[in-house]
């Protein structure tokens, strides 16, 4: 028996699978490197950058809820200069396209990012537009169809390179924003973020996070992220990577026929650092099983 | 090099109302463990795999590189740690470890004082340890609610330590807090090891700087993934910035970290 093919083309940006590891859940990669055979992986969405260095949130910065965690991490990070500089050249041979989580507070913030990384080793740009919007009163861009392209549309004018937009579920229509977005260029859709969540400590009286409110992540979210990848791939042409809650391959399938070509696994990570790989072995045992020869013969079979 | 793996429980016995010791067969986690790394535990699920969700990191309280086994100590007061509790010799489960940087012990230097409070003795029995076995001057001082939460106590009773023991509840010792063992002048060290609550720490820490001598001190903080990727379990450190400081991963930076450079303020 042939082995299955599990290579997934995203509109030009080709993955050697479809397992990537979701932004702030798998640090830079080199992080899980006792753990996963890093070359093994699709892709890595590296931790969210910013144009400059990020302390964060205060703690707490993490809570648990039923089967999920809320967190409030506040884009820590050491900017993209220092990525640029000590982190790509440890991570740009591996065999995983490195993705980068870009955020920004105004447009231009966007477009700087892009036009700096638009450099060898980085594959493709993952656009974060969960951000608040700093002129426009702190709306994250990624909740008005017009704002969100705004942004897409800033970095495409920056670079060539693949570019995926992640959108926010905490939104009225996810579809008009995946509509606007494709509009303005993106290549690739990634969703969902975040469910944006609360967690009130009963004996002290006050939310557990520091920073109050919080994302909603783990298996708790994961039909509502099934049910948004399953409503967008009918609204949009561009190709999906689907994420919320992916535990096991079973769960990863099911984004599969919901209408992904690609997966990303983010909280399991915490739960089972080893379970990309699981993840990866189960989709193409299920592929087998079945009597498929290609992955995407899969992608998006559940739309009826 | 940290791994996980899938292991057994050996033994599990409450040692006090709800404080549990558990010891586990992992020669791995064993043969690569020093002194005040942790574990990040789960327990392996039956039902119910997703809830609750996360790891529960836990100190080593005991390393038996020769049986091969760790022992830990926790308690449990959460929904994980319950469900932790219920497991019995012959049950599996899910670690990742050993992680982060442990204690370190200066060379020449002779007379160390270690500082524990409520749950922060364990992670500190494994130094004590250590220190006899080079011959070192220890002196343990240890406070916890009641006689029961004096963790180890046993143990030190029959080290060659100079213990002295406080609970609140008076049922051991002085009645009152470890920290005012602190104020007794007859209490002479080069070094010190600390952990407990912050406030408990944060006393140890002013005496330390008061009194111009080094120490470290092993952190808790709420923890995710346990491999530095998730930046849930930063602490403040002092560094030299512009702002005086940075956050520094608990988990795989920590989580014992300079006495005199930890800001105690969240």
């Amino acid at each position: 028996m042939t082995k299955p093919n599990l290579a997934v083309d995203l509109n030009g940006l080709k993955l050697q699978n479809p397992v990537t590891t979701a932004s702030g859940t798998f640090g830079f990669g080199p992080e899980y490197r006792n753990y996963v055979d890093l070359n093994r992986l699709g892709g890595v969405m590296v931790k969210g950058t910013t144009l400059n260095p990020k302390l964060g949130n205060p703690t707490p910065r993490i809570a648990e809820t039923p089967a999920g965690m809320l967190n409030a991490i506040g884009l820590q990070n050491p900017g993209v200069d220092h990525f640029l500089a000590r982190i790509l050249p440890l991570i740009k041979d591996y065999n995983f396209k490195t993705i980068v989580n870009i955020s920004g507070n105004t447009v231009e913030d966007y477009a700087k990012l892009a036009n700096k990384l638009n450099v060898e080793g980085v594959d493709a740009l993952e656009i974060n537009i969960s951000c608040p919007n700093v002129k426009k009163g702190g709306l994250a861009f990624g909740t008005q169809p017009e704002m969100a392209a705004s942004v897409v549309e800033a970095v495409r004018a920056e670079t060539d390179m693949s570019l995926i937009t992640k959108l926010s579920p905490n939104v009225a229509d996810i579809t008009s924003i995946a509509r606007a977005v494709e509009e303005a260029g993106t290549d690739v859709i990634s969703l969902i973020n975040t469910l944006l969540g609360m967690k009130i400590d009963i004996h002290n009286q006050e939310p557990i996070l520091a920073n109050k409110m919080g994302g909603l992540s783990g298996p708790a979210i994961k039909p509502v992220a099934v049910r948004m990848v399953y409503q967008v791939a009918q609204a949009v042409e561009v190709p999906l990577i689907g994420m919320g809650g992916i535990s096991n391959a079973d769960d990863a399938i099911e984004f599969l026929l919901a209408g992904a070509s690609a997966i990303s696994v983010g909280t399991a990570n915490f739960v089972n650092p080893e379970v990309t790989m699981e993840i990866l072995d189960g989709i193409e045992e299920y592929l087998v099983e079945k009597g498929y020869e290609d992955i995407n013969e899969i992608v998006g079979k559940a739309i009826k | 090099m940290s791994k996980r793996v899938i292991a057994k429980v050996i033994s599990q016995e409450e040692i006090s109302p709800r404080h549990f010791k558990m010891v586990i067969d992992a020669p791995e986690v064993a043969k690569e463990a020093k002194i005040g790394q942790f574990i990040h535990l789960k327990w392996v699920a039956k039902l119910n795999e997703h809830d609750p969700l996360l790891r529960r990191p836990i100190s080593l309280n005991e390393i038996d590189q020769e049986a091969g086994t760790i022992t830990i100590i926790y308690r449990a007061i959460g929904r994980g740690t319950q469900l932790l509790a219920t497991l019995k010799a012959g049950d599996q489960v899910d670690l990742m470890g050993p992680i982060g940087m442990g204690f370190s012990i200066p060379e020449d230097t002779n007379k160390f004082v270690v500082v524990g409070g409520g749950m922060g003795i364990a992670p500190l029995y494994p130094v004590v340890k250590k220190l006899v076995e080079l011959n070192k001057e220890v002196t343990v001082l240890i406070g916890a609610e009641n006689k029961g939460q004096l963790l180890n106590l046993a143990d030190y009773e029959e080290m060659d330590v100079e213990l002295k023991a406080s609970t609140v509840d008076g049922s051991y010792g002085y009645q009152g807090f470890v920290t005012e063992f602190l104020d007794d002048t007859l209490i002479d060290a080069d070094y010190i090891y600390t952990c407990g609550p912050e406030v408990m720490m944060e006393v140890v820490q002013n005496w330390v700087i008061a009194n111009d001598i080094k120490g470290e001190a092993s952190l808790e903080e709420r923890m995710g993934c346990g491999t530095g990727a998730c930046l849930s379990c930063v602490c403040k450190i002092k560094v030299r910035n512009e702002s005086g400081w940075d956050y520094k991963k608990t988990c795989i930076q920590g989580p014992v970290f300079p006495l005199n450079e930890v800001i105690f303020d969240d």
